[in-house]
């Protein structure tokens, strides 16, 4: 069993409670950073602990935090990142909905360290149950003396509180959320400024994702040198991998980073293997915008290496013959399953998800989404394939937010590995026109098939 | 004229003081969500203008946020508005036939009202349940590991309840 530092008490009854949380060791690292610690001592621990940020992008969260301007007499602002939206991933549900104190009190720790006295947790308005949950929760550590004025007697004040947005994808971009927290659409922001310098309400501000921030507690309780010998190499600590697809126990589990990829789908302590013992395909590690690997590439490296869950290694080989750990949303496909129709439910998403500022992007997306559907659907040409691949390079890297690139990724990476399925679909139009073409019969390369 | 009842105009009111003064209009989307729920589920031009004027703000502001976000709706809409998940991780766990047996069984395609006015249907985008898929939501429940079978439990029940499934009550948020 790997070391747990987030889910280590989920299964306890009432872990939602504060009484069992506070009794479970809960709020002793806003104990400990208020009471024996200065401000700058707790980011620098965040620093020792290697710790980098959950949502995707994996940049150093203190180094981060290290940008955060302080102009006297400016507010600032922490705001957590709980708008998870990237297909694939479900882990800060799970974190919220069984531990919400976690996640407040890594709040209130984080915002100390900054010197915030306000800040916000953005979660999506799907999630509204959770809201339900988080603002029991926030109610909970209000009564208790850890929010509000003067936390412990130290005269540090901090008010904390939730806000829902409504069904945007785009608000999991740190500027797009903040514009809607202000009220607005989720339109992103150029960058620079970053929010560091001008972020909410064009005050000095930190985004984190939930995981990120609930991190921050083991964290001081642990140190964090202690914290950085948990993992491997530069990817310290633990990792929520949301576990999805054509697995035997899809589910949230904690790991420490460093395991192999093949253990961690074929152990019984994690996906347990493949549904109904079919054979894995290939697989998408880290939520929907990280390029999809087949089953050789995942299991080991090009260069025959071990695969294993951590940073570095999902994207040894860089997008040629790896991928990225991004969010944790790990899903698998099984032998059944359609690289081509996958893509373009993909494209649909990101079409759909476009906020349409940039023109590559919104107008790019629905090219993709049209191009794969008719290939999907037996109407395509075999130009169509590298027409794909010219408007994704055309999307990536000329949009102002990561979402064209998002876009883009998934696309040339299913050509990149599965050319011979787009190219099957083109050449055997018949043959693809029920949609579970590959239910019965599995595609196995172009030299298989007997039209 | 849309006016609130007294408890949501409070609760609006506390919402606004989350914010810093001067950024009221901060709480414009959490308002929106209040103001759907209670005006039946969607948000007609009156709505918006009334918001518009908690917030004191120009109604265009309102709305050019309120056609952005997927969650408001600006045509009215069955009681119940079931949204079922259609992407890849939901697809791969068979969420098309989930689609297709409900598009049939309440006679209705993506986007459509019953006659009776009791459901809409709505395919939509990842809902954060990939590890229990296929899944819909209705109002701010999730229902999730569907089958045929429980698709016609859940919504006999609906049927039965006949209740608009809301996605916010007030006492979702903490007296503050």
């Amino acid at each position: 069993m790997g070391r747990k530092v987030l889910l280590e008490h989920d299964h306890i009854e009432g872990i939602n409670t504060y009484e069992v949380y506070r009794r479970m060791g809960g709020y002793r690292s806003v104990e400990k950073a208020i009471k024996t610690m200065s401000p700058d001592e707790v980011v620098e621990e965040v620093k020792k602990s290697g710790l980098r940020g959950r949502g995707g992008a994996g940049f150093p969260t203190g180094m981060k935090w290290s940008f955060l301007a302080k102009p006297a007499g400016v507010a600032r602002y922490l705001v957590c990142n709980a708008d998870e939206s990237e297909p694939g991933t479900f882990k800060d549900r799970y974190l919220m909905e069984k531990n919400p104190h976690i996640l407040v009190e890594g709040m209130i720790t984080a915002s100390f360290a900054l010197g915030a006295n306000t800040s916000y947790i953005y979660i999506r308005g799907e999630y509204f149950y959770l809201v339900k949950i988080l603002e029991r929760a926030i109610a909970e550590a209000y009564a208790a003396g850890f929010l509000g004025k003067n936390i412990l007697g130290s005269g540090y004040d901090l008010d904390l509180y939730v806000h829902p947005g409504a069904g945007a994808y785009i608000c999991g971009e740190e500027t797009a959320l903040l514009e809607s927290l202000e009220g607005k659409r989720g339109n992103p922001r150029m960058k620079p400024p970053f929010p560091a310098i001008a972020g909410l309400y064009a005050c000095p501000t930190v985004v984190n994702n939930v995981e990120t921030i609930a991190a921050v507690v083991p964290i001081v309780n642990l140190g964090g040198e202690e914290y950085a010998k948990i993992g491997i190499g530069r990817s310290t600590g633990t990792k929520l991998i949301s576990a999805g697809g054509n697995i035997k126990k899809p589910g949230v589990y904690e790991i420490e980073m460093g395991i192999s990829v093949e253990d961690f789908i074929y152990s019984d302590e994690y996906c347990g293997g493949i549904e109904n013992d079919l054979e894995l395909k290939a697989c998408v590690p880290g939520g929907s915008s990280v390029p999809i690997l087949p089953k050789d590439l995942l299991l080991k490296t090009a260069a025959g290496e071990t695969r294993l869950m951590s940073y570095e290694s999902l994207s040894d080989g860089g997008f040629a013959t790896g991928s990225m750990l991004g969010s944790g949303g790990f899903f698998v496909y099984d032998q059944r399953a359609c690289i081509v129709r996958s893509t373009w439910n993909f494209s649909r998403f990101y079409h759909h998800e476009s906020c349409g500022q940039c023109s590559p992007c919104r107008e790019g997306t629905g090219w993709m989404e049209k191009i794969l559907h008719r290939i999907e659907n037996g109407h395509g040409k075999m130009h169509d394939i590298d027409l794909l691949v010219d408007v994704a390079s055309k999307i990536e890297g000329n949009t102002i937010c990561p979402l064209g690139d998002a876009a883009a990724w998934p696309v040339a990476a299913a050509i990149r590995h599965f050319r011979e399925e787009f190219e099957y679909h083109i050449k055997y139009p018949e043959k693809v026109k029920d949609p579970k073409h590959f239910h019965k019969t599995p595609f196995r390369g172009l030299k298989n098939v007997y039209a | 004229m849309a006016k609130f009842s007294e408890d949501t105009y409070d609760l609006a009111l506390r919402l606004i003081k989350r914010y810093p003064e001067g950024k009221q209009k901060s709480a414009l989307i959490p308002i929106l969500h209040l103001a759907q729920a209670e005006f039946g589920g969607w948000l007609s031009a009156e709505v918006m203008d009334y918001v518009a004027s908690i917030l004191n703000i120009k109604p265009i502001e309102v709305y050019e946020v309120a056609s952005f976000y997927s969650m408001f709706n600006l045509k009215p809409v069955g009681k119940c508005l079931i949204e079922v998940c259609r992407t890849a991780p939901c697809w791969l766990k068979g969420s098309e036939d989930i689609i297709q047996y409900i598009e049939k069984k309440l006679s209705i395609k993506d986007g459509e009202t019953t006659k009776d006015g009791m459901f809409t249907l709505k395919t939509v985008e990842c809902l954060g349940s990939c590890g229990t898929a296929p899944m819909m939501q209705c109002g701010h429940k999730y229902y999730e590991n569907l089958t045929t079978d429980s698709v016609d439990e859940i919504i006999s029940s609906l049927k039965e309840q006949n209740q608009a499934q809301v996605y916010v009550s007030n006492d979702f948020f903490r007296e503050n």
